[in-house]
């Protein structure tokens, strides 16, 4: 997000790409490197006489997104607003116990089903959001909270599956169109909505304002309570539909999913997409390629038969790695260096008033080598809007 | 109150006994002001006089316990900021109201973006946005531009903008060149230009009465939570106002050297020194000697106090401290041997605000001297009552002091370590000027001691009434060196990259 980056100068190739990078943004930074994975995983899978774009490694790819794209799209939300869902586990695992015991085999019931999640995934949302607006409580404790909650109801009442899913609600787990999960179509859609949400709603500007710098937001006359409990209901209500996509998928209601660690998955998801975890940045579009990028690494590792735990290990390394680009692009404004590290410089001729002429001073100038970042910026660099200092 | 219409140029603003109390402490009493349309009226004191205060009651960010406030006859009380914007009262902060990731128009118009059929119309927003900034004759900041790649004095033009944007008749600036670079402040002398010629009352509240006398017609001084007065601009002098707002004449302001003070050995000396912001940096300072570091916003001022506190050490040139040859890659390695910075921004480099006084004292003695810290942080209590530190006792939060005594915990922090050299960045800043007069003269006292002292200061008069000799700074480059007494004009010339530099003693 570097704007100007003149092109004079004689840069390395490395700094060529760096900047055109720099352009980008982030989301098209994410896009890039899903391609190259892809590109990559589908060189490695042909070393091994496999082909990762097969259509059933296509089906599986896509199919495994869909799920945890449901909820790393909520979690974005509320990410943005800076603030977390720690619940959204719990909250898949309640909603496909509640569709299969709702719907209890009985096709006419299927509606019923999927508003009873609804409904009972939106009210936990919008606990969450209340209890972490009104009450003031951390997020992280206020979801953790609402999770072991709903862990303790389900431990006590369901040990094992529950209910019974009818067959045709089984299609949204399993129809296909081509290569096209039903389920994935669903998930396009939703993102596509949540994002129209965030850009064309005052409700997404506010998410943005309020994840950014609340005090900003109230200053600007945004009621900052709003946005935060409206990202929470609308990411329980997303984790609700992932819950129905497993309920359809598993025929029954199972309480064990929340094992799984979907919460912890959809946050990485959400940064590896770009979306900075203190929210104010970042964006749905993202957050759909980085479920995408670890969707294809996992079909990637079962074609090649990666060690389970070994691929534990990859993905923890490829999302650290990606936060730490980000963080290196940075958003703030770095003080672009004048002088080159290491190499020695010649102070102008005494007689020469310093840097107005040909020197090498002018070589390095601000303004012919401004570059992607700086190695040594800090995000409380002194360069920042600051001079902050002086208020009483 | 009569109606307006009655008088011929009815004010738009008419505040009238205000008055104010924090927490059992007055903090202002009985103040009047009116603003006229078109007039850009300074509001000067010390700090702590209530010119935040009273701003801040205007802005509806505190309620006035007594007196009227009347906005073109009409009685208005404001409960939050967003009233008195929507009544066309906007006020620019220091720290600013904007989110740096987004867009330009999006800040503008944050909290009441334009809808059309429920959908936030972002087109208009950014013509209209667009607009503003033209009116506002501003070229080359787009409504589609992230504000967080703007400088400093662009997201200033946002907040005006923003301001206008919401129809403002009044709009106040609270120090809006304090963290401008000198041609940007053109820039804003432009732009309160044009708000006059719309018809705009500024209420201009500044430390610096150069600007005060460039920019305002009118000036009210406050002094102790009181109206000091107010003069017409062309009747009065800058030693009249000084002396309007603190009772003293401004040739007392910067004390005298402690006798005895002499140059003694050389304490800090750095040859050739350069990194990616500094290039052939050579200076030396003896103990007991105040050496000014001059330069425009941007010139190496404050990065060359960093290198010399290993925050972004000298990548080239070798640097000597007390006469041993150092490597600083870090602050820890500096504090050992025995730098110590007193940074610029000291609510977020310099204090841990919500810790005690006691705590903020002992923090660099904790962090790098280890199991000695115990046996020195048993002085503190006699270096606070020696810097004359005003606090309730040694636990009260540092949050809590007023400006001048924070940064006397700052200081005690650092004497508590025994420094050899102190470097010095805008130690006044934001204090009001009786605690500046007790800053100096610690700065003395500090010389007398025998530690070599760099002072940095964007307040000229400041490290010419101080220093016994003036490094000045342009483009990372030390453009020359000045004797103590040397005229404003020299070192401007030489900041500005149009003077010649003079031969280093």
């Amino acid at each position: 997000m570097t704007v100007s980056v003149a092109a004079s100068t004689p840069a390395s190739a490395l700094g060529t790409v760096r900047s055109g990078l720099g352009r980008m943004g982030t989301t098209g930074v994410v896009y890039l490197a899903l391609v190259g994975i892809v590109a990559a995983g589908t060189a490695v899978a042909a070393l091994n006489g496999q082909n990762l774009l097969a259509t059933a490694n296509l089906v599986d790819t896509l199919t495994r997104s869909s799920l945890l794209g449901f909820i790393a799209v909520g979690q974005t939300l509320v990410i943005l607003c800076r603030s977390l869902d720690l619940s959204v586990g719990y909250v898949v695992a309640l909603s496909s116990v509640v569709a299969a015991t709702t719907m209890a085999g009985d096709p006419a019931r299927i509606w019923l089903g999927v508003v009873a999640v609804l409904a009972v995934s939106a009210l936990i949302g919008l606990v969450n959001g209340l209890v972490i607006t009104k009450l003031r409580v951390n997020a992280f404790i206020a979801t953790l909270g609402m999770g072991l909650v709903i862990k303790g109801y389900l431990d006590t009442l369901y040990q094992g599956p529950a209910g019974e899913v009818p067959v045709a609600f089984q299609v949204f787990g399993y129809t296909r169109v081509g290569v096209l999960p039903l389920s994935t179509a669903v998930l396009i859609v939703v993102a596509v909505l949540a994002i129209v949400f965030l850009r064309a709603t005052r409700t997404g500007y506010h998410m943005y304002a309020v994840g950014g710098d609340a005090e900003v937001a109230r200053m600007s006359g945004i009621r900052v309570d709003r946005p935060v409990i409206t990202a929470h209901v609308l990411c329980s209500v997303a984790a609700g539909v992932a819950g129905l996509l497993i309920a359809a998928r598993f025929g029954t209601g199972s309480s064990l999913v929340y094992g799984s660690g979907y919460e912890l998955e959809s946050i990485a998801a959400v940064v590896l997409g770009g979306t900075y975890l203190l929210g104010g940045r970042g964006g749905v579009a993202g957050t759909v390629a980085g479920v995408l990028i670890l969707a294809v690494l996992d079909t990637l590792f079962n074609v090649v038969g990666v060690d389970p735990f070994f691929k534990d290990v990859l993905r923890g390394v490829i999302v650290i790695t990606a936060v730490a680009i980000y963080a290196r692009r940075g958003g703030g404004t770095a003080h672009p260096p004048r002088f080159s590290r290491g190499a020695h410089q010649r102070p102008p001729a005494p007689d020469a008033p310093p840097g107005t002429g040909a020197g090498p001073a002018a070589e390095h100038r601000p303004d012919t080598t401004r570059p992607a970042r700086d190695p040594t910026a800090t995000a409380k660099d002194h360069a920042d809007p600051a001079g902050r200092g002086g208020r009483t | 109150m009569s109606a307006a219409g009655t008088a011929p140029d009815p004010p738009v603003l008419r505040m009238r006994g205000i008055s104010k109390s924090f927490l059992g402490g007055r903090v202002l009493h009985g103040v009047d002001l009116d603003l006229h349309p078109g007039e850009v009226h300074a509001l000067v004191g010390e700090n702590g006089a209530g010119k935040s205060t009273l701003m801040k009651i205007l802005a509806g960010v505190h309620r006035a316990d007594g007196g009227t406030v009347e906005l073109s006859g009409e009685r208005v009380s404001f409960e939050h900021p967003v009233q008195a914007q929507r009544a066309g009262v906007s006020t620019v902060f220091q720290e600013f109201n904007l989110l740096p990731e987004r867009s330009v128009a999006e800040n503008v118009y944050l909290g009441r973006e334009p809808r059309r059929g429920g959908r936030v119309d972002a087109h208009r927003m950014a013509a209209d946005t667009d607009r503003l900034l033209d009116e506002l004759g501003v070229s080359g900041i787009s409504a589609r531009t992230r504000v967080g790649s703007l400088s400093v004095a662009e997201q200033q033009i946002v907040e005006v903008a923003k301001a206008l944007s919401h129809d403002a008749r009044i709009i106040s600036m609270d120090e809006p060149t304090s963290a401008l670079a000198g041609h940007e402040v053109e820039l804003l002398y432009a732009l309160v230009g044009r708000l006059r010629e719309r018809g705009v009352a500024v209420l201009y509240v500044s430390h610096r009465l150069t600007e005060v006398f460039d920019l305002c017609e009118r000036i009210t001084v406050l002094k102790d939570g009181e109206r000091a007065g107010t003069v017409d601009a062309d009747e009065t002098t800058s030693a009249e106002l000084i002396r309007m707002m603190v009772g003293r004449s401004i040739s007392a302001f910067f004390p005298e050297p402690v006798e005895g003070t002499a140059p003694g050995p050389v304490r800090l000396e750095v040859a050739d020194g350069g990194n990616e912001h500094l290039d052939g940096i050579t200076l030396r300072a003896r103990g007991g000697e105040i050496v000014g570091l001059a330069g425009l916003q941007g010139s190496g001022r404050t990065e060359l106090a960093h290198a010399l506190f290993g925050l972004r050490r000298f990548t080239r040139g070798e640097m000597w401290v007390d006469g041993r040859r150092v490597v600083l890659r870090s602050p820890h390695r500096a504090v050992r041997a025995g730098v110590a910075l007193v940074t610029e921004d000291r609510k977020t480099e310099g204090l841990a605000l919500n810790q005690s006084v006691l705590a903020n004292g002992r923090l660099v003695l904790d962090a790098v001297m280890g199991v000695r810290a115990g046996e020195r942080a048993r002085r503190l209590p006699g270096l606070f009552s020696s810097l004359e530190l005003v606090h309730r006792d040694s636990a009260q939060e540092v949050r809590y002091l007023s400006g001048g005594n924070q940064q006397k915990v700052v200081l005690a922090k650092w004497l508590a370590t025994d420094p050899g050299v102190i470097v010095l960045d805008e130690p006044t800043r934001g204090i009001d000027v009786g605690a500046k007069r007790a800053v100096y003269t610690l700065v003395r006292r500090l010389a007398a001691s025998g530690v070599a002292i760099i002072l940095i200061s964007s307040e000229l008069t400041e490290v010419l009434g101080l220093a016994d000799r003036t490094l000045v700074l342009h483009d990372g480059r030390i453009a020359g060196e000045l004797p103590g007494g040397a005229s404003e004009e020299a070192v401007m010339a030489l900041a500005t990259g149009h003077g010649h530099p003079t031969e280093v003693p």
